[in-house]
């Protein structure tokens, strides 16, 4: 019964804060809302028992995800506002098209049932209820599926560096520190020496 | 009143078209369309995360991890592209990328 409510809960205000998302004025409520859709599905996850990930949503998404979108929002100076001009024509079309979307995915969902046979098999009971859910997944990742793992490192590792070298400038007339020109530099170059007489300037 | 799997099924499913409907209706802004993909991702991982606990199979979270690191690198990259591309044209409308003439 309180499993029921808490899933009420968490779907109705992910779905309605999913709503506010596409259709916030200010893309800085957008991303805030996003976050709210977040923190509700990873409220979902724990109901599933999949502590770990949501953890993991609430980590990844809102604490570096979320944050990088809001950071962008709110750096560029952008007219926000020019941008939402075509809301209200392109509405027709969108709600045409997500409503039969959302009618196709509801009936395949619906028409579709489990086999029964899928159950049997003893290779999927690999959820063992004596451990936690984090052991277990780590037991999982880290032998079953390590190329897959290994490969999310080196994905994470191209975006990185991807992002980097598509942001990075060199700005002209910025004094840098050139090391090589530093150690190169010898008193004889650097340093004059003048004899002053005494009562009269250079 | 059980919770089943197409209760989950179902909430993914309407995650996923808000996604879809929110790239058609914000067809400028290139941020809310990167914001409704996220949408879009995390609908689907629900669909993964509920497979798993219903058919006692933790390789669909596997996947769902999988799904986060992209949409981690995802949201880098085309935060970046979008960056840059304000520094060049002071712009972010969706019309007005068309640098390339593809």
């Amino acid at each position: 019964m309180l499993t029921a409510l808490f899933f009420y809960l968490f779907a109705g205000l992910s779905i309605l804060s999913g709503v506010m998302v596409i259709a916030a004025r200010n893309p800085v409520h957008a991303v805030l809302f996003l976050i709210l859709a977040f923190f509700n599905v990873a409220g979902l996850f724990l109901l599933l028992g999949a502590e770990f990930l949501a953890v993991i949503l609430l980590i990844v998404y809102v604490g570096a995800v979320a944050v990088l979108f809001l950071f962008v929002v709110m750096m560029l100076d952008v007219d926000f506002a020019e941008l939402k001009s075509g809301f209200l024509s392109y509405l027709p079309v969108g709600l045409m098209i997500g409503g039969v979307l959302l009618l196709e995915i509801i009936m395949a969902t619906s028409a579709w049932v489990l086999n029964p046979a899928i159950s049997k098999l003893e290779k999927n009971k690999v959820i063992d209820e004596s451990i936690t859910n984090t052991e277990a997944f780590g037991r999982v990742l880290y032998t079953d599926h390590l190329y897959y793992f290994e490969a999310a490192g080196i994905l994470l590792l191209v975006a990185m560096v991807g992002a980097i070298v598509l942001t990075l400038r060199t700005r002209e007339g910025v004094k840098r520190q050139d090391i090589a020109t530093q150690v190169a530099r010898n008193p004889k170059d650097a340093i004059e020496i003048k004899q002053v007489e005494t009562g009269k300037g250079i | 009143m059980e919770i089943g799997l197409s209760h989950y099924l179902s909430v993914a499913a309407i995650l996923f078209t808000l996604g879809v409907i929110g790239i058609f209706l914000n067809r400028k802004n290139v941020i809310i369309i990167l914001m409704s993909i996220e949408l879009m991702l995390l609908a689907v991982n629900i669909n993964l995360v509920a497979f798993s606990a219903f058919l006692n199979n933790l390789s669909g979270q596997i996947f769902a991890l999988m799904i986060l690191t992209v949409a981690a690198g995802e949201a880098a990259i085309g935060l970046a592209i979008v960056v840059t591309y304000f520094r060049n044209r002071g712009s972010i409308a969706v019309e007005d990328i068309n640098m390339m003439k593809g």
